[in-house]
């Protein structure tokens, strides 16, 4: 073994493929999205290879196109903290992280949820805080409406630092005997106006990870102040770097040391026995992502106007984009559509591309792609030059898409000394090693 | 027997875990497997955001993948809740229990919740089950919003789904709307089982209309014949057969006493209490007083909330139900998978699979 107890240690997490072209259904392997039994075999894989926790998404309104549902991805998925309190039953120490949206959700009812998971899992509770503002998912909801983004971010803050309060109205419970009685609260700010008692005792972790995504200045400056752990998009190792030290340089400011928040940026990761066997999975994986359906409803998303007639096989439409197009609901829009239909073109009239081949030449690679040791070897590299405090795995396969890495790669990481070798403690926050919250009475 | 009356038809047995200041999911586990071995229905936990305890979804969510058969039914309400939500969880507890899923249909009535949320006034009691007949109805409609073949994998047109099998329910109520469809495909019982508790008369109307089992909390079977004849012919003006709706006597029971130990002075029967219809005795006797109201035919089955779980569950499954299955009168296996199955009410059809069917 060449174990050197100094080397930075790796934080791994696995998210439950979700509801986007990322996710293959159209392999054999390709298995039920809303199945428990999907759900546990992802989650007890995770757990076998010593991931800090599993991840779920949120959904909150069907993707539409066209004023239609969208039907070219997989569509649908259970309510996620009902579906981590079941997978607490059938694991131990795996941290289980919901992603809740602040938008439309209370904090009284929302802080009892996440503070009852973590009861029931003995303390691996963690709750990935989103925010939307649009009124196509307001739709759904008694609030409705629309939410500028500004109000976003201080709704989030004032809903984390709510639900903080009333994780905080409980003392812990002592060593022989249940705690004492809980203080009232009162909360009176901008967005909530609340008071009464808790109903939770103080939980295993006290406060539940909060994890946050998004990478917007609002959202960095968000987390520097609120969160525990970043979940970023940033894949390269420059991009991850300046990340990190734009959102590590943030902590101080509010009292917090490097180590008390994590970032972890989603990948993608395709193995094979030789680096160009898994070039070569990576782009059979690529194919099965982009449909030539899903070419087309790619550059519907881009140019905002029907191409359902336009062969996908064929060149890329003539027009220009409609910056006004309203066809997409329920996904994030793309930037500037006008740069990047320029972008295509360019690339098609390079390579003599089609719509098709285009789309799948711009869809983003895989995160690392390579042999086992090479992968690790990759990974190791990201974090030990500050780029990331770990991952975030995204397996394109439901439910087996995280066997290979467990199997292959966790071992080499193990080895190189940077991933452990058993969970040491019992909660989330001590596999992360994040400090205890400070409690506020 | 009422005209309307189906008829004496299997009975049904259901039990509460409730366990007030209780966070470790052990002991609600070993409560409901205990419920589990003497095949019973279900189980119910309830809740409200005054309680101390946890979210009672997720403690039986929590149980579900350490039980095989039995029914879990939480209570969750409909006041401050966003319609939306309370269904994706309730049909996630039917996937990830298989199909054993139930949701017992509360409101939050109180001053003192109202400002845990400081969103909306208090209302009246009539005001809040006209919502929570809203809340059942629109939920009951999100668990259609997707056939149950809309997932098609269709590799040759791309198509994951058959978009024409999903639909927007467009549901405006007094105090809120939704437009759909849900983001949770139809769970496994098409609908998990909705539990009204109908004993005060403003709760009769959403369980008449909305609910698969209505509990009375009655002291004679005289007071619960009257009232299921009620809820029957009220169903029935809402185009519902009478034999889709169980209604179960909730009894609240202390089993400290001996094996015969009915209290003095009351025959066996219950006692009216503040908590509802209080039965203190034995377990024999408790037996007794199940097949007398059966066997008349005043309920389907009954509802029974130990006033200590710990003590009363084991005497009630190992000494009541027991005698029950002796005598024929119980089932001692589970013949089928779904609560519906236990109770014997059949998977609801999708009310927009018929009107796909229809060319207008």
């Amino acid at each position: 073994m060449t174990r050197t107890h100094s080397s930075k240690q790796m934080h791994l997490a696995a998210h439950f493929p979700g509801v986007n072209n990322t996710t293959v259904w159209t392999d054999p392997r390709s298995g039920s999205q809303i199945d428990f039994a999907s759900f546990e075999h992802l989650a007890r894989t995770a757990e076998r290879g010593l991931f800090d926790y599993f991840f779920l998404a949120e959904g909150l309104r069907l993707r539409e196109h066209k004023g239609r549902i969208h039907d070219l991805d997989v569509v649908g998925r259970p309510e996620s903290i009902t579906v981590l309190n079941a997978l607490a039953a059938v694991t131990d120490r795996l941290g289980l992280a919901a992603t809740v949206n602040a938008t439309f959700n209370e904090p009284y009812e929302l802080a009892r949820r996440l503070a009852s998971l973590d009861h029931l899992s003995g303390g691996r509770a963690a709750w990935n805080v989103v925010t939307s503002s649009d009124a196509f998912t307001g739709e759904n909801f008694r609030r409705g409406g629309f939410l500028d983004r500004a109000d976003r971010y201080t709704r989030a803050a004032e809903f984390v630092a709510t639900a903080r309060e009333l994780w905080d109205t409980w003392p812990p419970a002592g060593p022989d005997g249940p705690p004492g009685a809980p203080h009232p609260f009162t909360h009176r700010g901008q967005h909530f106006d609340i008071a009464g008692e808790f109903g939770v005792e103080r939980s295993p972790q006290g406060h539940p990870v909060v994890i946050q995504a998004g990478d917007s200045p609002e959202g960095r400056e968000f987390a520097a102040s609120a969160a525990d752990v970043v979940f970023t998009r940033h894949g390269t190792l420059e991009a991850g770097r300046a990340f990190y030290a734009d959102v590590k340089g943030r902590l101080a400011a509010y009292g917090r040391a490097p180590d008390d928040l994590k970032i972890m940026p989603g990948v993608t990761v395709v193995l094979g026995d030789t680096a160009a066997e898994a070039q070569e999975r990576a782009a059979e994986i690529r194919r099965l992502q982009v449909s030539p359906q899903n070419a087309i409803l790619a550059a519907e998303q881009v140019w905002g106007v029907d191409l359902s007639g336009h062969d996908p096989e064929g060149p890329l439409p003539a027009v220009d984009p409609d910056p006004h197009s309203d066809l997409v609901q329920g996904r994030v829009g793309v930037g500037d559509p006008s740069a990047v239909a320029e972008r295509w073109r360019a690339l098609s009239r390079a390579k003599g591309l089609s719509l098709h081949q285009t789309v799948l030449e711009t869809t983003a690679r895989q995160s690392f792609v390579g042999t086992p040791d090479a992968v690790a070897g990759q990974l190791t590299e990201f974090v030990a030059a500050d780029a990331a405090d770990g991952f975030i795995l995204v397996p394109h396969l439901t439910p087996g898409g995280l066997d290979e890495f467990v199997e292959r790669v966790v071992p080499l990481l193990q080895e190189r000394g940077v991933f452990r070798t058993e969970y040491a403690g019992t909660t989330l926050r001590s596999h992360l090693g994040l400090p205890e919250p400070v409690r506020k009475g | 027997m009422t005209p309307s009356d189906p008829g004496r038809g299997p009975l049904h047995l259901a039990a509460a875990l409730d366990l007030p200041g209780v966070f470790d999911a052990a002991p609600y586990t070993e409560l409901a497997r205990l419920a589990e071995s003497g095949a019973l229905d279900f189980v119910t936990l309830g809740d409200s955001f005054a309680r101390h305890g946890p979210d009672a979804l997720a403690v039986l969510a929590r149980v579900a993948p350490k039980t095989g058969r039995v029914g879990l039914v939480p209570t969750v309400t409909t006041t401050h809740t966003e319609p939306f939500h309370v269904q994706a969880a309730v049909a996630t507890l039917d996937w990830v229990s298989h199909g054993r899923a139930g949701w017992h249909v509360a409101v939050s009535a109180t001053e003192a919740e109202a400002r845990l949320f400081g969103r909306r006034r208090v209302a009246s009691r009539e005001a809040l089950w006209r919502e929570a007949g809203e809340v059942a109805d629109v939920a009951r409609r999100l668990w259609d919003s997707w056939e149950d073949d809309a997932e098609i994998r269709d590799a040759a047109t791309g198509r994951f789904i058959d978009r024409d099998k999903l639909h927007h329910v467009d549901f405006t109520g007094g105090t809120f709307s939704v437009r759909g469809p849900s983001i949770v495909p139809r769970p496994p019982q098409g609908h998990p089982v909705v539990v009204v508790d109908a004993t005060d008369g403003h709760t009769r109307e959403t369980a008449a209309r909305h609910a698969d089992v209505a509990l009375v909390r009655a002291a004679s079977p005289a007071r619960a014949d009257a009232v299921r004849a009620e809820l029957h012919r009220r169903a029935a003006q809402h185009g519902r057969r009478p034999g889709e709706l169980r209604v179960l006597a909730a009894l609240v029971v202390d089993l400290g006493g001996g094996e015969h130990a009915a209290q003095p002075g009351h025959g066996g029967g219950p006692l009216p209490t503040a908590e509802g219809p209080l039965y203190r005795g034995g377990p024999v006797d408790l037996a007794e007083l199940i097949a007398t109201w059966h066997g008349a035919g005043a309920v389907d089955g009954f509802h029974l909330t130990p006033v200590e779980p710990r003590r009363d569950l084991e005497r009630l499954v190992n000494g009541t139900v027991a005698l029950l299955q002796h005598r024929g009168l119980f089932r001692t296996f589970y013949p089928g998978a779904t609560l519906r199955d236990h109770l014997g009410l059949t998977r609801p059809a999708n009310r927009y699979a018929a009107l796909a069917g229809d060319p207008t």
